[in-house]
């Protein structure tokens, strides 16, 4: 490979030349041209800048990470929909729609989008969107932090929709095990995209998880104690501390495995004294946690729409907050379950079978807790309450699939075949994905003032049921007929063409699943005023933030709340203690906006693009830049402005004409 | 912390959330460090017929690192007591004496690397180099950080004096520098002692 | 459902077939009871939640005629007795469960040894993108094509001249990985005589989807003709020979070569190890 000190490996020859690729990269750019030509159309940029992409308020930010997240679903989705034609028709003598290596970079694509951008998106963003009003506070700790990990989880996002366009992404696989992805057998820029993707959204994760972590910590409403705070904000505590404590060996892992292609150092490589088991070790014991990571606030939610739904205190609240900590604390202690196929000892793999097994424990007492929520309630089933029955029956099959794994023996025979793939779909799919579309649909008119529309919630729904069953049980029975994943061609004779087509309608099914979710959208800003939450308390809820006018104000709280137990806005509106005095409103302080963010988001793209392509004085220009804005904002003063006590009052008044409860 | 000027309840909330929240970034900071002494310990036999961990450390020149190291971290404390009694010509002076001695420490460990990379035992030569040359350069890194930072803090604090911001800022850019102390000492102990035994 | 049933008797119709549940060795059928066991005592747990879920939102529902009755919005503290039966019966389950994988990973551990009879050595070298098998004791060496003697153990030494890969013959048993520098280790047995799919199931680059294999079991008679093939191959697997082989190529159809130097799978191993020769990785037999 050449080397330029302006352009450093870049060159002409990193445009994509096929016609699927160049399909993609059109559809891209077309796509960013399109949505920079409606704003300058309607003069869009202005609003955008100052009430959105410079906003610390975290409400703000949540919406954003729910918008890059679902356009992130889209693009991953696409990857599904090529991949699905791909292994339905390349079959013997055909050679199906795209090559060998761009099929591996599309599932490589899929599960780093999935897992860092979708996943993790939808997570930050409903956390933003009601942790602090669950909480019974004004803002999460550190309001510029939190705007700062955003642009970096955008800056990610970004650097891997720029490897369609500029050169290839990973070809290695989602966790890029060495020594494929070392220098050696992966020369390209793919993996270095991967690598710096992954680093500069994990480095906002891990950011977001201090913040988050400190909030729940630091910031609850006066009397709300660990044992009175809402199942969802126990859930993110749980997540975060495992953020703090997982994604800095994520850093570490991806920063030795970059060292090793960019400096030609030996942490993992064939040869030269490395070791690539150790590789496998580090990601893994980073990649365990981060499955509770993403599915503990999933958790959390289904605890909050459960409650809400049935009408009912939640069951079994010192169980479920055992649980958490259990599964908190044995998610590290199972990380080598995804390699017993390494050659450990015996005695080694069954002790990492033993503790995942002992992790069904705390999730099987979860869920007769929602059951024992259910009992003798008055249970609507509004769309929430649909994820949470599909996520029951699903997640429930797909445990029963991880628990035959933990099983080391049964493992040898399913480790890397699609019985594990669809075994971990159906975990991710109705564990995480299911219950943060419960908890957009359910807090949904607590930020935009009105509902969502239901019924075509609930037919987004079924297409999602249905499709991931067509999708997903044919991966099951490949398994068990020996197909393993990530084959971008296999022979005629094996007869697995038929599970492949049906895998492909179940795909299609939930794209259409998913088309059906932007319609309800569309369909609900066009019907708002009849969908309009004019009360605040549109499902009957018993949490604080049910407390406050829908779209809850800029400063959550107009006074702010005492807590004198459990599920302080049920017992309030019952005849219990009042949520709060009747002194005049108090200015409220909220932080101003703030453009240095953005900035640090730009400059780590800078960084990221510099690093990939060897432009060392761009990746020096970003780092520094980044460092700067870092400081630029510890050491400005006056970050912070006033909301006067009589504007509050005014608004207030305005908002709670119809509200569940008097001002 | 206590501070001297009259604090107010929303004082307090800010100063222990940002102390909170600081602890807890050390701690994935302590991670991570982790995960690099970890990485050094299972590649430290990886020296792929180059030099050993015995002929490549000098423990009395480590020993000297680590003494210059400490006593930066006891002029940080003289510069936080000179600050708790709002003397800014002392808390200065103290905050030269630190940068001073990390900027040494940092020089030698920079002159002990140019020495091992001339000598054909640069961090590509074999895994156990990649893992020490890693994790003693991350801790290098951190001390220029803290430097930078604590130049920032100076600045800041002539231009302002004893601000409630400065204040705490102070406060955790000690905690900051009494970490990399910890670090070090794990570094000491389980890279050089434990290398030339 | 049926929908998933009905294309999976179609493709049982058109030649798929299930290794996983119907296995030809020893190792494959302890592998299947250990996943039908397990997968029956999770039901155990997944029938009661599956009922009481449809129950309880059918019973439940805010639109039953009783429901106002029905309804105790404070009724949150499951008893003693239901929160303990809950958290005792998953835990029993695991307890048996954990019992069972204790003892089968030991049992079915795959440096165990099958039986007491003596076993056929293949030493096993995944290559970019194929797999090379040496019969040491007969001094030929085969690719892609695994030549094995019915109801005779097999002890396999593998390690790669590539990225990892993972060795799996579904119908005998379950997979092990191959990695550069290492040696690790996998005993199976064909009980029948008959052709079974091989292939690698861990991603090792742009050819990995070519490199299936024939695992091809025959009767002890049939498998000493076939090495007398091979030795009359006149196709010595020397060192230039090897480096042609080792380069990336894929969907290799199969090869034998009449002789192999018995160095060569310690060679290709040592390769990548310290030049003193002294082990470097301490994680091997973790």
């Amino acid at each position: 490979m050449t080397h330029s000190m302006l352009f450093g490996t870049l060159s002409w020859s990193v445009f994509p030349t096929n016609v699927v690729a160049i399909g993609g990269g059109v559809i891209l750019v077309g796509g960013v041209l399109a949505v920079a030509g409606l704003a300058t159309y309607f003069r869009l940029w202005k609003y955008l800048w100052r009430e959105w992409l410079t906003s610390l308020d975290p409400k703000k930010i949540g919406v954003m990470y729910l918008v890059v997240s679902a356009v992130m679903l889209a693009r991953g989705g696409a990857d599904v929909i090529l991949m699905r034609i791909q292994q339905a028709t390349s079959v013997g003598a055909h050679a199906g729609i795209v090559s060998a290596s761009h099929f591996q970079q599309l599932f490589s694509a899929h599960g780093s989008i999935m897992i860092f951008f979708v996943a993790m998106g939808f997570m930050f963003g409903l956390i933003n969107l009601v942790l602090p009003l669950l909480l019974g506070t004004r803002d999460v700790a550190f309001p510029f932090l939190n705007s700062a990990s955003f642009w970096l989880f955008v800056a990610g996002a970004g650097l891997v929709n720029l490897s369609l366009i500029i050169g290839d992404f990973s070809t290695a696989g989602w966790l890029s095990y060495p020594p494929l992805s070392e220098l050696a057998y992966s020369p390209g820029s793919g993996v270095d995209y991967w690598i710096w993707a992954l680093q500069i959204g994990g480095i906002g994760s891990l950011l977001s998880g201090v913040n988050f972590l400190t909030t729940v910590a630091r910031l609850r409403a006066t009397g709300m104690t660990w044992m009175r705070m809402p199942m969802f904000a126990w859930t993110v505590a749980g997540s975060m501390s495992l953020v703090a404590f997982a994604f800095p060996v994520l850093t570490v892992t991806l920063a030795l495995l970059w060292l090793d292609r960019t400096l030609g150092m030996h942490f993992f490589t064939a040869g030269g004294g490395g070791n690539m088991m150790m590789y496998v070790n580090l990601i893994w014991s980073w990649g365990h946690p981060e499955v509770y990571i993403l599915i503990l606030p999933a958790f959390g939610v289904f605890s909050e729409v459960v409650a809400c739904f049935s009408g009912k205190k939640l069951a079994g609240y010192a169980s479920m907050v055992i649980s958490i900590w259990g599964i908190v604390f044995l998610s590290w202690l199972v990380w080598l379950h995804h390699f017993f196929t390494m050659g450990a000892g015996a005695d080694v793999n069954a002790f990492f079978g033993i503790m995942t097994m002992i992790i069904a424990v705390p999730t099987g007492v979860k869920i007769f807790n929602w059951l024992a929520t259910m009992y003798r309630g008055r249970i609507r089933f509004a769309t929430p309450m649909l994820w949470f029955m599909g996520f029951v029956v699903l997640f429930t099959l797909g445990g029963v699939a991880g628990v035959v794994m933990a099983e080391p023996p049964a493992d040898y025979q399913l480790h890397n075949s699609l019985f594990l793939v669809a075994h971990f779909h159906t975990m991710i799919v109705s564990g995480v994905l299911f219950g943060y579309f419960a908890g957009i649909t359910y807090w949904f008119p607590k930020i935009f003032g009105f509902r969502l529309d239901e019924k075509l919630g609930a037919a987004a729904f079924w297409f999602w049921t249905t499709g991931f069953i067509l999708a997903f049980g044919p991966l099951y029975v490949l398994g068990l007929m020996g197909a393993t994943r990530r084959l971008d061609h296999y022979a005629a004779g094996l007869g697995w063409q038929p599970m492949f087509i049906v895998a492909g309608i179940g795909a299609a099914l939930v794209m259409i699943g998913f088309a059906l979710q932007v319609a309800q959208v569309v369909r609900s800003i066009r019907m708002r005023e009849t969908l309009r939450d004019t009360t605040g308390d549109p499902w009957g809820g018993r949490t604080l933030e049910w407390s406050v006018p829908s779209p809850a104000p800029e400063y959550n709280f107009a006074r702010l709340p005492l807590v004198h137990g459990r599920d302080p806005f049920w017992s309030a509106k019952h005849g219990g203690a009042e949520l709060w005095g009747h002194e005049p409103y108090e200015d409220v302080r909220v932080p101003k906006n703030s453009s240095l963010g953005v900035l640090i988001g730009a400059f780590a793209l800078l960084l990221g693009f510099g690093a990939v392509w060897h432009i060392w004085w761009l990746a020096a220009l970003g780092l520094l830049g980044a460092v700067a804005c870092v400081f630029v904002r510890a050491f400005s003063e006056n970050t912070e402005r006033t909301i006067s006590g009589e504007r509050i009052a005014h608004l207030e008044a305005a908002a709670r004409r119809h509200a569940a409860l008097p001002v | 912390m206590t501070g001297p000027t009259l604090m107010t309840p929303e004082m307090r909330a800010e100063d222990s959330k940002a102390v909170f929240g600081f602890f807890t970034y050390l701690m994935t900071d302590f991670v991570l460090f982790a995960a690099l002494f970890a990485t050094y310990a299972v590649l430290r036999s990886g020296t792929f017929g180059g030099a050993a961990p015995a002929s490549v450390f000098n423990a009395p020149f480590a020993l000297l690192e680590t003494l210059i190291l400490l006593s930066s971290s006891f002029a940080c404390g003289l510069a936080l007591l000179a600050a708790r009694r709002e003397n800014l010509r002392n808390t200065l002076l103290a905050l030269s004496a630190t940068f001073v001695l990390g900027a040494a420490f940092l020089a030698l460990e920079l002159s002990e690397f140019s020495r091992l990379v001339a000598s054909g035992a640069g961090p590509a030569r074999s895994a156990f180099l990649s893992s020490y040359f890693t994790l003693v350069g991350t801790h290098g890194l951190h001390v220029a950080l803290g430097l930078i930072w604590m130049s920032a803090l100076a600045l800041s604090l002539r231009m302002r004096g004893f601000t409630r911001g400065n204040l705490r800022k102070l406060a955790l850019w000690s905690l900051f520098w009494h970490f990399l102390d910890i670090i070090w000492i794990f570094i000491f102990t389980i890279v050089y002692l434990f290398g030339i035994i | 459902m049926l929908i998933i049933a009905g294309a999976a008797w179609f493709a049982h119709a058109h030649g798929a077939s299930f290794p996983l549940l119907s296995p030809a060795g020893p190792v494959g059928l302890a592998e299947r009871s250990i996943m039908l066991f397990t997968f029956a005592l999770s039901g155990i747990v997944v029938i009661p939640v599956f009922f009481l879920l449809f129950y309880f939102s059918y019973r439940y529902r805010a639109g039953h005629p009783k429901a106002r009755a029905h309804h105790h919005p404070e009724w949150d503290h499951p008893t003693r007795f239901h929160e303990v039966f809950w958290w005792l019966i998953p835990s029993l389950i695991i307890a048996v469960l954990a019992v069972v994988a204790w003892r089968s990973s030991a049992f079915l551990n795959p440096y165990n040894p099958i039986g007491a009879a003596p076993a056929l050595t293949v030493e096993v070298v995944a290559l970019d993108w194929k797999w090379l098998f040496i019969y040491p004791d007969q001094g030929i060496a085969s690719v892609n094509r695994l030549e094995l003697p019915a109801g005779v153990p097999v002890h396999f030494l593998l390690t790669a001249d590539a990225p990892m890969n993972s060795f799996w013959i579904p119908a005998l048993g379950g997979q092990i990985m191959a990695m550069p520098g290492m040696t690790t280790q996998l005993n199976l047995e064909a009980r029948a005589t008959g052709t079974y799919d091989g292939a690698s199931a861990n991603i090792s680059g742009e050819g990995f989807a070519g490199m299936a294999f024939a695992a091809v079991s025959v009767s002890p008679e049939e498998f000493d003709a076939w090495v007398k093939e091979a030795k009359s191959a006149h196709r010595p697997l020397d060192a230039t020979a090897y480096r042609a082989l080792a380069a990336p190529s894929s969907y290799v159809p199969p090869t034998l070569y009449s002789s192999v130097s018995s160095g060569l799978f310690p060679s290709i191993m040592m390769s990548y190890m310290e030049p003193s020769g002294a082990t470097t990785s301490m994680m091997m037999r973790m």
